[in-house]
């Protein structure tokens, strides 16, 4: 299990997740460096902050809590945070590797190349029904494990993601939280500009869910969000995480440009002096 | 000359009612088998399963895609679920899930196709699937299972509950000739010789093993001995037994309730091709979507009845003897 951490070590780590961000991407010349920043606070509360139960030394673990990273082109975050946790599968020093023929660090999840992944994404509008499923045999098998699962904004356009609402509230799936980080940015442009998603929180409320709206950024917000999610009974949490896109990184937030497209040598270079 | 094919084909269960209870079996014995289905269990049968194991009956409602999601979940915390709806549905409406969440990962789900081919009947062409056989080959790592009759579709059915990795299991609406005695063994991957025969081999699945049947007995009258293989998985493909049939027979013909030229003939044939060229003719659904109508006049109407199959196996051994 993980050490308790203060919040200055948590956004330590968080900033230590940024620039491996910002260096992987750079290094691949190519990935989605903008929603990668965006789920920073959100995954290094899950994974250090002592919300995940989960242990690296013990992948296999059958009562872990599971995460799903629905959003799959935010895997650099992901990855950079399975390699800070030491999990022997997700090598710190291949990090650079992402996006290279044979890397466990392929351009989307891919659970064949990094087995600790609990699935493989990359496809949108998927994870969140894969979560409804583990979540509804952890309650039969009487498992303490909960499942937790990020979402873009721009994926929850997606029909599938409003099946899987149904479904949970339907089955009263309580050991799930949803994470939905909110940058306001997809691939083309402004959520509001391609298909607007307000009013969100209402949406999801009418399907039945427990919603809770906080700024993704803060990890102490985060902390208690994720406290009262596994507190709530007969129903599923989704958690409305407004954020920044390309956050930490001045030239990159709010820049739709770097959605889809890596920094180049010299941006490399200017970001890791704001990240020091 | 008695016929040594003659064959009682005594009409037996459907072979999505045969999974409905193949399933409850393995429910029994398996604390861990689950069913998961979208509306269609009165139908899928496995509202026999939710009857007896309300707990492990998974409702999705209408939305196949989130079922297909919901399966590998479960299968996520060692559940082997069973995802059942009609085939139609269930390859064409959540074929990305089965792609991107079963087939990708390589989570242990069971896709339960029934109401496959024409043989639905009245319902028609929107409910009626001509193309899951070639859309599950498709997708890396799937077992592809076509059963003929209530046996096989028991065995198969627990035959998959066994195999780890993603299955799909075909199964039709009617009722199901019995090709097969009870205690008939089967295996994936394997398959079987339900007549031997030496002038060529009719290659067949599902309801088409029957109609193979009844096409060796039309070709004994004139004095053609047809072997009959029962290709029931498709994939992984029998390859040794389609290289046995190609070199000892010398002419292969495949029968199947399935659009021609992207089932079971085709990969067959590219067997053929690679190990044993020789002279094929295939039967199955043309380049068409059928209608409504009465299951037997639907399946004599679009090609696929035993005249139809002994059709062509003469043009087959005619060009193997070069006329």
């Amino acid at each position: 299990m993980q050490p308790k951490r203060s919040l200055e070590e948590l956004e330590a780590i968080a900033k230590q997740i940024r620039r491996h961000i910002v260096e992987m991407t750079g290094a691949a010349k190519s990935g989605h460096p903008g929603g990668s920043l965006s789920s920073v606070e959100i995954l290094v509360t899950l994974f250090f902050g002592g919300v995940l139960r989960h242990d690296p030394a013990r992948p296999d673990w059958p009562e872990r809590d599971r995460f799903i990273l629905s959003k799959g082109h935010g895997a650099p975050a992901l990855y950079a945070v399975l390699a800070e946790c030491g999990y022997a599968a997700a090598p710190r020093d291949r990090l650079k590797t992402l996006r290279k023929l044979g890397s466990p660090y392929q351009g989307h999840p891919d659970k064949r190349f990094l087995p600790v992944l609990e699935t493989s994404t990359g496809s949108l509008g998927q994870g969140l029904s894969v979560a409804m499923g583990m979540g509804f045999a952890a309650r039969l098998n009487g498992s303490p494990s909960r499942t937790y699962v990020l979402l873009g904004d721009g994926e929850i356009q997606e029909g599938q993601i409003w099946e899987a609402a149904m479904f949970g509230a339907f089955h009263k799936i309580d050991n799930v939280a949803a994470i939905v980080d909110y940058n306001k940015m997809q691939l083309d442009g402004f959520i509001k500009d391609i298909m607007e998603l307000e009013p969100l929180v209402a949406k999801w409320q009418a399907f039945g869910w427990h919603t809770i709206e906080l700024d993704g950024h803060s990890i102490p917000a985060l902390q208690a969000a994720f406290a009262q999610a596994a507190a709530v009974r007969g129903k599923p949490t989704v958690i409305i995480a407004h954020t920044v896109k390309g956050k930490g990184v001045s030239f990159m937030e709010n820049n739709p440009k770097f959605h889809g497209v890596a920094p180049t040598p010299e941006e490399v270079e200017l970001a890791l002096k704001e990240l020091a | 000359m008695a016929l040594r094919t003659r064959f009682e084909l005594k009409m037996g269960m459907a072979t999505r009612e045969a999974f409905g209870r193949a399933l409850v079996e393995l429910g029994r014995e398996n604390p861990n088998v689950m069913a998961v289905d979208a509306d269609l269990s009165k139908s899928t049968f496995t509202h026999l399963f939710a009857k007896e194991f309300p707990e492990r009956f998974v409702s999705c409602g209408i939305a196949e895609a989130n079922m297909v999601g919901v399966a590998a979940g479960l299968a996520g915390h060692g559940k082997i679920p069973f995802a059942a709806s009609f085939s139609c549905f269930l390859l064409n409406k959540a074929f990305e899930q089965l792609r991107v969440t079963v087939a990708y990962p390589n989570a242990n789900v069971k896709i339960v196709g029934t109401h496959s081919g024409i043989s639905i009947g009245e319902d028609g062409p929107s409910q009626m699937s001509v193309e899951e056989i070639s859309l599950a080959c498709s997708l890396p790592g799937f077992v592809v299972l076509a059963p003929a009759d209530e046996v096989a579709t028991r065995a198969l059915v627990r035959a998959a509950a066994a195999h780890v990795g993603p299955v799909f299991i075909r199964t039709g609406r009617p009722k199901a000739p019995v090709v097969y005695p009870p205690e008939q063994e089967f295996e994936i991957g394997r398959a079987i010789e339900v007549l031997e025969g030496s002038d060529l081999t009719i290659i067949a699945n599902g309801l088409m093993v029957a109609e193979a049947i009844r096409a060796a007995e039309l070709l004994e009258g004139e004095g053609v001995s047809a072997r009959v293989l029962d290709m029931h998985t498709v994939k992984p493909l029998d390859r040794e037994a389609v290289r046995r049939a190609a070199a000892e027979t010398g002419a292969i013909v495949v029968a199947e309730e399935h659009l021609v030229d992207s089932g079971t003939g085709v990969r067959v044939a590219q067997a053929v091709v690679e190990l044993q060229p020789c002279p094929m003719e295939f039967v199955g659904i043309q380049n068409t979507y059928a209608e409504s109508g009465p299951p037997e006049a639907l399946l004599e109407k679009y090609g696929l009845t035993a005249p139809h199959i002994a059709a062509a196996a003469r043009k087959a051994l005619a060009r193997k003897r070069g006329r």
